[in-house]
């Protein structure tokens, strides 16, 4: 199973597996991380599910959407050009490794 | 110490994990009756009914989570009674579980079909996962569905059902769909949606009983004298609140189990919320029931924090969402009592959203496939925004300005 590793603002970090076909918000949630809220349970309607992809994975990622991208204006802390809303991230076996910052807030 | 939560949905895990995070470190039950780890509901309708996800995609968490947060989680367990002169709980067992504070958040289940012929198997209703399993099963072999009422989750469930290829009939006693949650407007709006995907509606008219034919399929005939054939029907007309066990307990109820806005019932060691609540929220003068993930979660955090003492009023923003094919209907605040409803953007483009009104007032707002003006509207209304309707209504003018200074 691919890992994920997700970096709470506060530098803690928690790297878990994640089964096949699950979103990068599932993995966090199902697991217990803090920092993710996803208050919609991954509709893409409410931005509580916010992750920064750092550059490196930026290109590996699946694109953003245009309903990710309009929600993604509305995110508690303002979007950054690494900003991602988490439940429309799939995880798979190419984003093995894959290493994700939470910002400070949710909502 | 000990607290005991009837009840193991949304508003039940919120409470028993908020009461661990308020650094409860007492004995903590979690009882349900159903047979899954505490679920969400939303995708039943949705995703899951499409075939589109795993059982475990549903639940909120794993068991071993609920373990480590010692949240003593009792599934297939029902609740028979509630002593509260002894301060026990009574299970079907017999068995009996002293507490100090106690949840009730039973939540609702589902009105059945009040006519001749509903014990008919090609009927299916829709509230747990075992109805989802059930009419997952069932749906592929059924050419003709039948959906008696346009509620949201008749909507959902037609939507997928023609989605996956079925001829659709959509019967609604009320003249418009969704009528008691949005404008004439959106209900059009989605009424159009639905029959330029192929959906077939029958408006203002009532089942008036259901007749097996030899072939399994079934007659259903309406109360203006036609009928229509079909293999599978599902009846979303609504729910009931669980209510009972606090009823016979002596607890006040009306149309759900009354709470005050701290979420306690009538009994200061006992507190209640979620979908089985008629509840006080201070942003509206009125008691409700509200059937929803945001009431659920926001109403058990209160409920949580009034076991361990402390005393939050409820004050959240209601707010809601439908995904219906591809379209995504949020709604914001309580518009039911509007006397004015704006529309901003056009209709014909299929993303708009409707700004409800009141003597001046925006009391709400439904946006369709606008996300982003829906988390605006959020913003708006949470932070008292005064926000005009004519400036609501013109898409040229940019509302974050009336968002008051950071
Ligand atoms: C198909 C469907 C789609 C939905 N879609 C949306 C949506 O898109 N957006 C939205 O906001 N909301 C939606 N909802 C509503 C939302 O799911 C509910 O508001 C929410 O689940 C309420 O949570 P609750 O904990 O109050 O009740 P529930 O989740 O119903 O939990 C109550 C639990 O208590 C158990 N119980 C009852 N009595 C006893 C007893 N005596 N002993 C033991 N256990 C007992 C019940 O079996 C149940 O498991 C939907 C609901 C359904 C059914
Ligand atoms: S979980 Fe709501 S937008 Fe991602």
């Amino acid at each position: 199973m691919p890992k994920v590793t997700f970096v709470q603002f506060t530098g803690d970090s928690r790297t878990v597996e994640v089964p096949a076909g699950w979103t990068l918000m599932e993995a966090a949630v199902q697991n217990g991380v803090d920092g993710i809220t996803a208050e919609c349970g991954g509709g893409c309607a409410c931005a509580t599910c916010h992750v920064l992809v750092p550059p490196e994975w930026a290109a590996r990622v699946p694109a953003i959407g245009p309903a990710e991208n309009d929600l993604l204006e509305c995110t508690a802390v303002p979007r950054t050009a690494q900003s991602r809303l988490s439940c429309q991230i799939q995880v798979s076996a190419a984003l093995d490794g894959l290493t994700v910052n939470l910002p400070e807030r949710q909502s | 110490m000990s607290i005991v939560i009837v009840g193991a949905g949304q508003a039940g895990l919120q409470i028993a994990e908020s009461l661990r995070r308020g650094a409860y470190e007492g004995r903590l039950v979690l009882i349900g009756d159903e047979s899954f780890p505490p679920y969400q509901r939303p995708p039943l309708s949705k995703k899951y009914l499409a075939d589109q996800m795993a059982d475990e995609r549903l639940y909120f968490r794993p068991l071993e989570q609920l373990e480590k947060q010692q949240i003593e989680f009792r599934p297939q367990t029902r609740v028979t009674a509630l002593d509260r002169e002894a301060r026990e709980v009574v299970l079907a067992s017999g068995e009996r579980l002293p507490y100090e504070g106690l949840a009730l958040t039973t939540g609702t289940r589902v009105r059945p079909l009040p006519v001749p012929g509903a014990d008919h198997p090609a009927v299916c209703y829709l509230r747990g996962l075992d109805d989802a399993r059930r009419l997952r099963e069932r749906l592929p072999a059924a050419a003709r569905v039948l959906v008696v009422g346009g509620g949201f989750i008749g909507l959902e469930v037609a939507a997928t059902a023609r989605a996956a290829g079925k001829q659709v009939t959509v019967v609604e006693a009320l003249d418009r769909l969704m009528a008691r949650a949005v404008a004439p407007v959106v209900s059009d709006h989605f009424a159009s949606l639905h029959r330029a995907r192929g959906v077939e509606f029958r408006f203002g008219v009532g089942l008036a009983s259901i007749t097996a034919q030899a072939d399994g399929s079934f007659t259903a005939s309406l109360a203006d004298g036609s009928s229509i054939q079909a293999d599978l029907l599902v009846a979303g007309i609504g729910v009931l609140p669980n209510q009972e066990l606090a009823a016979a307990a002596g607890l006040e109820c009306r149309s759900g189990i009354v709470v005050d806005e701290y979420a306690r019932t009538s009994d200061p060691r006992i507190v209640a919320a979620g979908d089985c609540t008629w509840h006080i929220n201070r942003r509206f003068a009125a008691a409700h029931r509200l059937e929803s993930v945001q009431n659920a979660v926001d109403q058990g955090k209160i409920a949580a924090a009034s076991l361990l003492g402390q005393s939050v009023p409820y004050q959240d923003l209601p707010w809601f969402w439908s995904d219906q094919y591809d379209v995504k209907l949020q709604m914001v605040g309580l518009s039911q009592d509007h006397d004015a409803a704006l529309v901003r953007g056009e209709t014909a483009s299929g993303a708009f959203s409707v700004f409800y009104f009141k003597t001046g007032a925006l009391v709400g707002v439904d946006s369709i496939n606008r996300p982003a003006e829906h988390m605006l509207a959020r913003k708006l209304m949470q932070t008292g925004a005064v926000v005009p309707p004519e400036a609501a209504a013109d898409p040229a003018f940019d509302l974050k300005t009336c968002l008051p200074p950071a």
